[in-house]
């Protein structure tokens, strides 16, 4: 569904991404893991059209999305969530929610008009849905910015899911999370896969990347270093200098 | 009424607007320095219209405020690539620049000023007011209300759940200056005579201040800004040229006391939950 081609990415004369060529397919769970500094969050900010590439191109379901502005691609079925939680910080648990819904309802100025319409009432079902899918139903009316941090993390997956999307990329969700919250979250990740999501997912806990992942890319220095299953990934000694390190050193 | 409360309650219509019209660009993270000048377009096109071209004042009003509209998304354009300080510099830039010419424009009387418009009503002027409340109470309480909140929380953030971040920043501008345009040709159509000078910096920093003072995060806090310091000044005539320094010590003290302004958005949610409180019956 995600076809990276021969992608590079400089800033000014800093290479951050050379050359990465990468295809997930669809429903997996594909994972993306390096040292910082790797560029892995580099990549998540060309595929969502935060910046354009330097050269390569980057196909989704085989349509070209390199060079579309950031709200086009997320139109497109592609949603993301940012490595340090960046939620909407005036709006309550549900209308952060609600506001990402709004592509998916009439928002323009037509929304000032707007009583309740069928539609209207099946995007608050969804949106209630959400929450208590992801366990925020009690803090449905608080402001998020009021949240712990292991909710904000989850209300940040709700928002993103609240697009609907086809592909979903997170950044680090289990980053400053407790044994028993990532595990949590584990079980979460899982279930998306279950109603269809791709996901692509930067993470430094191996337990979780090797516990989820059905492929796993290595970036390093902005290259990519190899590709495979957690497996050949566990094996390759490549990897293992570059990241995961060796026991007998 | 008197002539001298009529006077006061009409300003007080203006500067109403003038606070919306900044407001409107606050929405999404625009602060103007330059809503004069927009303030200026409506009233001297307006003013032009009536009193050279015969036009009725209703259209000429809403001609002045549409030129105000399209002038502003020509400005609002170069502007999306500006923020914070450098965003009230362009606009002040704007601004003066609209005054100036004003002054050496010699179809609308250049530095003699124009003189003729009349025809303004505290009815018109508080028609507008109440078109533009209705409004904004639409906007606040809509989804297109939210996608705004969610482009001045964070517009990296709300593109990538698919918003139009520029079309909603360059929408708000748009408004801006439209309703300033509005205000404008009213104040013309009150005031019988306009000059440049009357649309200069001060103008357009009380506008701003109305809405910081009121509160940046409603309408309301707008509109209750440009309430009080249109009636401020008439309670403190007494105080004769020490006004201005008791502006300024009022202005200091309530950004100590409620930097967020007087009204926020849990006050409106608290009170909107009350007044419907009283229309839906509750318990046994």
């Amino acid at each position: 569904m995600l076809e990276i081609k021969n992608i590079s990415k400089s800033f000014g004369g800093l290479m951050a991404l050379r050359d990465i060529s990468l295809d997930v397919a669809e429903r997996q769970i594909y994972g993306l893991i390096g040292p910082n500094g790797a560029g892995k969050t580099t990549l998540f900010n060309l595929i969502t059209g935060y910046y354009p590439a330097t050269e390569g191109a980057i196909r989704f379901f085989g349509q070209e999305i390199t060079g579309l502005r950031a709200h086009k691609i997320a139109r497109l079925g592609i949603a993301r969530t940012f490595q340090n939680i960046r939620l909407f910080g005036t709006m309550t648990v549900k209308e952060n929610i609600q506001v990402a819904q709004n592509i998916h309802a009439r928002s323009g100025v037509s929304s000032l008009f707007q009583m309740y319409s069928a539609r209207e009432r099946r995007l608050r079902q969804e949106a209630d849905e959400l929450m208590n899918r992801l366990g925020l139903w009690e803090k449905r009316d608080e402001q998020s910015p009021s949240l712990s941090y292991g909710e904000q993390r989850r209300l940040e997956i709700a928002r993103a899911l609240a697009l609907k999307p086809k592909l979903l990329l997170l950044d680090e969700p289990a980053a400053g999370m407790n044994e028993a919250e990532s595990a949590d979250l584990l079980e979460r990740i899982r279930e998306l896969r279950e109603t269809g999501i791709t996901v692509l997912l930067i993470e430094h806990d191996m337990k979780v990347v090797m516990g989820i992942c059905d492929r796993i890319a290595v970036l390093s220095f902005g290259e990519l270093i190899t590709q495979g299953t957690p497996e050949e990934i566990q094996a390759n000694d490549a990897v293992i200098d570059a990241y995961l390190g060796r026991e007998d050193d | 009424m008197s002539v001298y409360m009529q006077g006061i309650v009409a300003l007080m219509g203006v500067n109403i607007l003038m606070a919306l019209s900044v407001y409107a660009m606050i929405t999404t993270d625009q602060v103007s320095l330059g809503n004069a000048g927009f303030m200026a377009i409506g009233a001297y096109a307006s003013a032009y219209l009536t009193v050279k071209v015969g036009m009725p004042i209703l259209p000429a009003l809403l001609s002045g405020a549409f030129l105000s509209f399209i002038i502003g998304i020509g400005v609002g354009i170069p502007a999306l690539r500006l923020e914070g300080l450098y965003l009230v510099m362009a606009t002040f830039g704007f601004g003066e620049v609209v005054r100036t010419f004003f002054l050496n424009f010699e179809p609308t009387g250049g530095a003699y000023g124009f003189r003729g418009p009349m025809g303004t009503t505290l009815l018109l002027i508080y028609g507008w007011v109440f078109s533009m409340v209705l409004l904004f109470w639409l906007l606040s309480h809509s989804r297109m209300g939210r996608s705004l909140d969610a482009v001045r929380d964070d517009p990296e953030v709300a593109s990538s759940i698919g918003l139009n971040v520029t079309l909603l920043k360059l929408g708000t501008f748009g408004l801006g200056a439209f309703i300033a345009g509005a205000a404008g040709g009213l104040y013309a159509h009150y005031m019988f005579y306009i000059e440049s000078n009357n649309f200069n910096i001060l103008v357009s920093s009380m506008a701003i201040l109305y809405v910081i003072l009121g509160g940046m995060y409603t309408f309301w806090g707008a509109i209750l800004g440009a309430v009080i310091f249109s009636i401020l000044p008439e309670l403190l005539r007494f105080m004769a040229d020490w006004r201005l320094s008791f502006y300024g010590a009022i202005l200091v003290v309530m950004i100590i006391l409620r930097p967020y302004g007087i009204i926020t958005r849990p006050m409106v949610k608290w009170v909107e939950n009350w007044i419907g409180g009283l229309f839906t019956r509750t318990g046994p």
